[in-house]
């Protein structure tokens, strides 16, 4: 396991992108990606925890005992998405009533706590730094394209993240597909998506 | 009792957790494959969430509230459940083995069960009473138990149609599972 910083970072971002390639972590892809600016939003959101989360318990794996140690991690992994929660109730309190109950929900995203059994837990601070950051910013795109496919088709327009613009992509006349933002269409997006992404990777 | 029902009715198929709140999708995906882990998984959950939406009411209104200790509400929840997983698991292999055989590999699953922290969650943030939590836990569990037995029969028959390679496995699964959320759908009409 010589792999440097880089090589741990890009990985997230193609060979091993969250939601595709591992499949974890669907509920959020599938419930926040109505719009652009959730989807980036929660996207961020669980970067920050993937990443802090990471450093911290590889900082603290020497000290955890093998036989509690999933405790705390959930333990770590609560405590940085209370920050999270906080962070946004201050700074971004709109998207944090639309995210809802998604943002607690981060606790149980299987992607956190599975980075953290399986690479944080072995692997030095810059190591799972660089893979916290890596996942966190693969799942951030993939919500992204997900995100911007079913605005554009589903409610003809796009949020732009941020600054909470909503831009008319395809003017007035446009009669959206509105079964793209509902559950079903989430479903079949992400479905579509994921044989879209068997395509490209063969092996 | 008729607004019981209706809460009842709303939460197994208007608000289904699965199919319409996109709540617990990987072991929906994950665990539909056979119908004898979709039974398993049914009844772990049920058996896991009316206790877990008891004792999380209990912390949040008798505990949480009066102290003013909300903002810690994330952390104690997930603490909670993963003490009352244990618990019941430990208590369960002790005392009820048979159950215990037929639920036990599911049990630890269940702590990462989004759809057991996204319903204890849901019952304070509609502000239900001690009653309503309980209605609503048991029925969102009967709904997930429900969605994810009947996922796993359609599973099954996928199993046997030639599926083209890119579509397989996960991807196939996650488009039938759009069709059955749009069967779900028109419950919506109802409300």
């Amino acid at each position: 396991m010589a792999k440097s910083a880089v090589q741990e970072f890009t990985k997230g971002l193609w060979a091993e992108v969250p939601p595709f390639r591992l499949v974890l972590g669907l509920c959020p892809i599938l419930a926040v990606t109505k719009t652009l600016e959730n989807g980036v939003g929660m996207g961020v959101a669980t970067t920050f925890v993937l990443v802090c989360s990471n450093m911290l318990i590889s900082l603290l794996r020497d000290v955890i005992p093998k036989q509690v140690r999933i405790a705390c991690y959930i333990v770590v992994i609560a405590t940085f998405v209370t920050v999270v929660e906080l962070l946004m109730q201050a700074f971004a309190y709109p998207l944090f009533l639309k995210l809802g109950i998604f943002i607690p929900l981060i606790v149980v995203n299987c992607i956190v706590l599975g980075r953290a059994e399986a690479f944080a837990a072995k692997n030095g601070v810059v190591a799972s730094f660089a893979d916290g950051l890596g996942m966190g910013v693969g799942f951030t795109l993939s919500l992204t394209a997900l995100s911007i496919f079913r605005e554009i088709f589903g409610s003809g327009t796009l949020t732009l993240p941020f600054i909470s613009t909503v831009l008319p992509v395809f003017g007035p006349s446009f009669e959206p597909f509105a079964f793209l933002v509902e559950a079903p269409g989430a479903f079949l997006c992400l479905g579509l998506m994921l044989c879209i992404m068997n395509m490209l990777g063969k092996k | 009792m008729g607004d019981y029902f209706l809460l009842a009715i709303s939460c197994i198929f208007v608000n289904n957790i699965l199919l319409m709140q996109y709540l617990g999708n990987c072991p929906f995906l994950g665990v539909s494959k056979k119908m004898e882990t979709a039974l398993g998984m049914a009844m772990a959950v049920v058996f896991v969430l009316v206790l877990a939406g008891a004792i999380t009411w209990i912390t949040n209104n008798l505990i949480l509230k009066p102290f003013g200790f909300e903002y810690l509400r994330t952390l104690a929840f997930i603490l909670v459940i993963a003490a009352l997983v244990q618990f019941v698991e430990m208590f369960l292999k002790k005392s009820i083995p048979a159950l215990y055989a037929g639920l036990g590999i599911f049990l630890p699953l269940i702590t990462t069960n989004c759809a057991v922290m996204g319903v204890c969650l849901i019952n304070i943030k509609e502000e239900y009473t001690f009653v309503q939590a309980l209605v609503s836990s048991f029925t969102y569990a009967i709904g997930f138990g429900l969605a994810l037995i009947l996922f796993a029969g359609v599973r099954e028959r996928i199993l046997l149609a030639r599926v083209p390679k890119p579509l397989q496995d996960t991807s196939i699964g996650l488009v039938g599972a759009g069709m059955m959320s749009l069967a779900f759908f028109a419950f919506k009409g109802m409300a």
